[in-house]
């Protein structure tokens, strides 16, 4: 079972990578489970994929062309009524630039 | 006669409603009484629309009068709360959309109020369809009506939950690696997962698109049929949408399977499966066999591989679609940081819960560079496998039978502290999402005193050969007419 290790360091990247806050106590959850899970993945090393092609989803659609017609989009007001800070027209965020 | 409203199905009502021996308004508030009275118990809404629902009753009674109703005018059901509702809070059990209303509705609430649909509430599911026991709600969990200690599976184990209970006639959930028949089977009722691409999913809060699909819950397999008529169809909104001749599924609903050819996948009655279950469905097959089906044990040897196949697409699909809840445009934003990167980190750590965070971390992993050949590729390249064994096995059987769930109904807390075990409720049920493939549950008998599902599965945009075989076992056997007491 402990065949496959994680360190703390390594869950702390993962969740830095995105930007998903993470408690000690988390980490230390997370890194247990998620060895455990991804070890259990390794049961796909069995299975031989040298001439395999991705099925990357279960539909048979692709390529839909349609005239591109403007339409009207959802009204402003609408759009912006979930915001959790506006102002005018727009989205505030935090500055991103420092 | 009110008070026995609603233990009727859809079609029973509509009988009655186009008879004029009762209006929607009356089967309405027969309704939100029979959720007064059992749902403190069940807990299967997580918001309760009577007023909508009186509006929207009042409007069907005109259509009705005015002779421009369908079937399922003036008949309420439970929308799992992950389906936009336009004015309608839309939380899919996160506090990170705990205060969400959408300025728009699902392209299959939009089909369902122009047949004069009566939305009663929202069902309750696991934080963002993350969950096989609706344990990981962030509100609270809801209790099978079968035994209010158990589960009712999930994720759509609200909706699942309110028809068994009787709080809705029927219900709309999703289904993403079993989120719709796991809970069907363990409450006792109908659910079918349609054809990838049948049903439009704009407006379904997005978990792993690849695999996500929307469908009906109900009574019996008429009302499924009903439903998927008026769900079922091309909506240029949604890119993998199907465009198709369109069928009435009620054509189906025929009694005569002879000589239809039944699969019977060993590998989904060995290990992991509870005996039990196992004994119910060798007895249905016997009841196929006798209603002249030619049933025939078979192989589908990759069987073994999809869960690790799912586990790995589904959380990475995931990472990438909950991208979005940044606290910027809607949901939770926690301001409370000194710059944008805090608050975004705040934004996602007080907003997500504990499983939706694990399957981020998993997909995040899997995505990341240096392990996406390892992981996702490799996944996607076995789903490529599973896939062809399906299309194999279905140029000689028309349908697969297999259970739905490996066991019934599990108690409240029994699996949650371990996310592999409950990982493995869904082994069933996942390789129908990888394949794309339509997948019904049907009650077939009971184990433990609680019910027991039966899956069967057929090819691509084959519903009407589900159906078929579902409506004949139906109509042989009496489990359908079995209710919990509450």
């Amino acid at each position: 079972m402990a065949l496959f290790e994680l360190k703390s360091e390594d869950v702390h990247q993962i969740a830095q990578l995105y930007r998903l806050g993470i408690t000690e106590d988390e980490i230390e959850q997370f890194r247990g489970q998620l060895a455990q899970i991804l070890e259990s993945f390794q049961i796909l090393n069995n299975v031989d994929t040298e001439t395999i092609y991705p099925t990357e989803h279960s539909g048979n659609v692709s390529n839909i062309m349609r005239e591109d017609e403007p339409k009207s989009p959802l009204d402003k007001e609408d759009i912006l009524s979930n915001a959790p800070l506006k102002e005018n027209d727009f989205f505030r965020v935090k500055a991103v630039l420092e | 006669m009110s008070q026995d409203i609603h233990n009727l199905t859809i079609h029973e009502i509509r009988d009655l409603i186009s008879n004029r021996k009762v209006s929607s308004v009356e089967v309405t508030d027969a309704l939100i009484s029979r959720a007064k009275s059992v749902e403190s118990r069940i807990k299967s809404f997580v918001s309760i629309t009577s007023e909508l629902a009186i509006k929207q009753a009042e409007l069907a009674d005109k259509s009705i009068a005015n002779g421009t109703d369908s079937v399922l005018t003036g008949i309420p059901l439970q929308l799992k709360d992950n389906l936009c509702t336009k004015g309608v809070h839309t939380t899919c059990c996160s506090r990170m959309l705990e205060d969400f209303v959408p300025p728009y509705n699902a392209t299959i609430v939009e089909r369902l109020y122009k047949n004069g649909a009566v939305v009663l509430g929202k069902g309750n599911m696991d934080e963002f369809a993350m969950g096989s026991s609706t344990e990981n709600s962030a509100f609270f969990p809801t209790h099978n009506p079968w035994d209010l200690d158990r589960v009712p599976g999930g994720s759509s184990g609200g909706p699942a939950a309110a028809v068994a209970a009787r709080e809705a006639i029927y219900s709309i959930g999703s289904d993403t690696g079993g989120s719709i028949r796991q809970p069907a089977s363990l409450c006792g009722i109908v659910g079918l997962k349609p054809t990838y691409g049948l049903v439009s999913r704009y407006g379904l809060i997005a978990f792993a698109s690849s695999l996500d699909q929307i469908g009906p819950m109900t009574l019996d397999v008429r009302d499924c049929a009903i439903v998927l008529n008026a769900i079922a169809g091309y909506d240029e909104k949604d890119s993998t949408s199907i465009e198709r001749r369109t069928l009435d599924y009620t054509q189906a609903l025929s009694t005569d399977i002879k000589g239809l050819r039944i699969g019977v996948p060993k590998e989904y009655y060995n290990k992991g499966i509870d005996p039990k279950v196992s004994q119910v469905l060798r007895t249905a097959l016997d009841k196929f066999s006798e209603l002249g089906a030619i049933v025939e044990e078979m192989s589908l040897p990759h069987t073994e591989y999809a869960l690790a196949v799912y586990y790995i697409l589904a959380p990475s699909e995931a990472s990438s679609n909950l991208a979005r809840y940044d606290g910027v445009k809607y949901g939770l934003s926690e301001s409370n940081a000194d710059s944008m990167w805090e608050a975004m980190e705040k934004t996602k750590q007080q907003g997500f819960g504990p499983e939706v965070k694990r399957r981020i971390m998993l997909g995040t992993y899997a995505l990341s560079s240096g392990y996406y050949d390892a992981y996702y590729l490799k996944a996607q390249k076995v789903r490529t496998i599973i896939r062809e064994e399906f299309r194999e096995a279905f140029e000689k059987y028309d349908a697969l039978i297999t259970p739905t769930s490996p066991t019934t109904a599990f108690k409240i807390g029994e699996k949650i502290e371990n996310p592999a075990h409950m990982y493995s409720s869904d082994i069933c049920t996942i390789p129908a999402n990888i394949a794309g493939i339509p997948a019904l549950s049907l009650p077939c008998g009971f184990a433990n005193d609680l019910p027991v599902g039966m899956q069967i599965m057929a090819k691509p945009l084959a519903e009407d050969t589900l159906l078929n075989l579902a409506y004949s076992y139906e109509n042989a056997t009496d489990w359908n007419n079995k209710r919990p007491k509450l």
